[in-house]
């Protein structure tokens, strides 16, 4: 089994009124994503990946540290960017999140706007490329952490994320130059869908269904 | 810390991100010890490579924020402050844990955007004399210097700079730096680098850093190049 680019989940045309660009998911997806799947696979052989789940891959390359890196860089953003399309949505953002993923945000970080905030910060303060992560960790609760470049939650052993959001400026530079801040707010208020974010709490994370 | 939330505040949509930004460059206070240092050239000159948009945001806005942001964190460390900042970048171990990041990205930043303006703006070509000697020498060819530093620009994973370093013997090497790391935080001296942060070639470029990287060379400034080699030589190169 290779691995394979998903197909978005909507049109790429589809979140143009909510800040992202045609243009954007075109390169984003079409590209971006894609060079990561083609690279992956380049490295099944030589790396011994063959017969291995995208996320054990992407857990042994985090813990192999330095001697890691080239197997993360290009797992880690497969699976991150599988996660990435799933979250977003046309009928994503507002204010309204669905009970369980209310309740759960208020008991572990003090509520949705303390949430969004924390959220906003992790990603703001993620120094160049990278990745910000609501997720469940060790102990069951909740918790808001960033990671760098091709990095993530699981090849960091934090936890099992279940919403992840873009900071490469690939993500958002059409859209919003310079200007991350405005990106991330955007990205809170209309592209979540919250409903997806409750789905992958109650089942403790995403399955990316990816392997070698 | 690249971006400050005041920055976000001030700035608006994307769409008017430039124009805002303008105002934002002639307000903001000049307190601290470090200066955007103007572009030695019209916004225009690099069009052989790189687009006027990209050349007005990398500098007004993203080089302009590493220096605002360097100086903020520097506000109450006045000793500090005083370095040059190729000695300040040689002292990260030796600062305080509150500010060792926040110097590293936004000095590093500062330094090596100061660096970049400097070495473009020409005309591309080839370098002469003594510079083109001592490619020769420890590369083989120019050519060979130019893949080489392409292929280090082009496989920098994630954002960082690829760098032609100089030694005090006039000696030269290849570097890769992620994020705004540069040889100087460990002493060494750059004679010329190229940006690959995305910010660098997006508008222009979109996923394609690797035409990017081979553009480049249409704009450097030999001339200012060759300076640089003769103050790295001569031990006055800053940074």
């Amino acid at each position: 089994m290779a691995f394979s680019l998903p197909p978005l989940p909507y049109s790429t045309t589809a979140l143009a009124g909510q800040g992202m660009c045609q243009e954007t998911l075109e390169l984003h997806h079409g590209k971006h994503h894609n060079a990561y799947v083609t690279a992956l696979n380049g490295l099944v052989e030589s790396k011994g990946l063959a017969g291995k789940s995208l996320e054990t891959i992407v857990a042994e390359a985090g813990k192999a540290g330095a001697d890691g890196l080239p197997v993360l860089n290009q797992a880690g953003q497969h699976w991150n960017h599988v996660l990435f399309w799933q979250v977003m949505s046309p009928k994503g953002g507002g204010d309204k999140l669905p009970a369980a993923l209310a309740a759960k945000i208020d008991s572990d970080l003090g509520g949705l706007a303390a949430f969004k905030e924390a959220f906003k910060q992790a990603g703001i303060t993620q120094f160049g490329s990278g990745w910000a992560w609501l997720i469940i960790g060790h102990d069951g609760k909740l918790k808001v952490t960033k990671t760098p470049n091709g990095a993530n939650p699981l090849s960091t052993g934090e936890g099992q994320p279940i919403l992840g959001v873009d900071v490469w400026e690939h993500a958002y530079y059409l859209d919003f130059r310079n200007v991350r801040p405005n990106y991330l707010d955007n990205f809170l208020t209309k592209l979540v869908d919250w409903d997806v974010v409750e789905g992958l709490l109650k089942s403790g994370g995403m399955k990316s269904g990816q392997g070698a | 810390m690249r971006l400050s939330s005041r920055r976000g505040l001030l700035l608006g949509a994307g769409a008017s991100a430039l124009v805002a930004s303008r105002a934002f460059a002639q307000t903001a206070p000049a307190a601290g010890p470090f200066t955007l240092p103007p572009l030695p050239y019209a916004p225009e000159a690099n069009e052989a490579a790189i687009d006027t948009r990209t050349m007005q945001i990398h500098h007004d806005l993203h080089h302009a924020a590493y220096v605002n942001n360097l100086n903020a964190a520097l506000k109450d460390h006045g000793q500090i402050g005083g370095l040059p900042l190729g000695v300040l970048l040689t002292k990260l171990a030796e600062l305080p844990d509150t500010i060792r990041a926040a110097v590293r990205n936004n000095g590093g930043g500062h330094a090596n955007h100061s660096m970049f303006w400097e070495i473009m703006g020409g005309p591309g070509g080839t370098p002469s004399g003594e510079l083109a000697e001592a490619i020769t020498r420890d590369f083989g060819s120019f050519e060979t210097l130019r893949t080489r530093l392409e292929t280090a620009g082009n496989t920098q994973f994630g954002s960082g700079w690829a760098f032609v370093t100089v030694s005090p013997e006039g000696r030269l090497g290849i570097a890769q730096r992620p994020n705004q790391d540069t040889p100087l935080m460990e002493g060494g001296r750059v004679l010329l680098g190229n940006d690959v942060w995305e910010h660098a070639y997006y508008l222009r470029y979109q996923n394609r850093r690797a035409e990017y990287t081979r553009a480049w060379w249409n704009v450097v400034n030999w001339d200012a190049v060759a300076k640089r080699y003769a103050a790295a030589k001569a031990g006055t190169l800053g940074i």
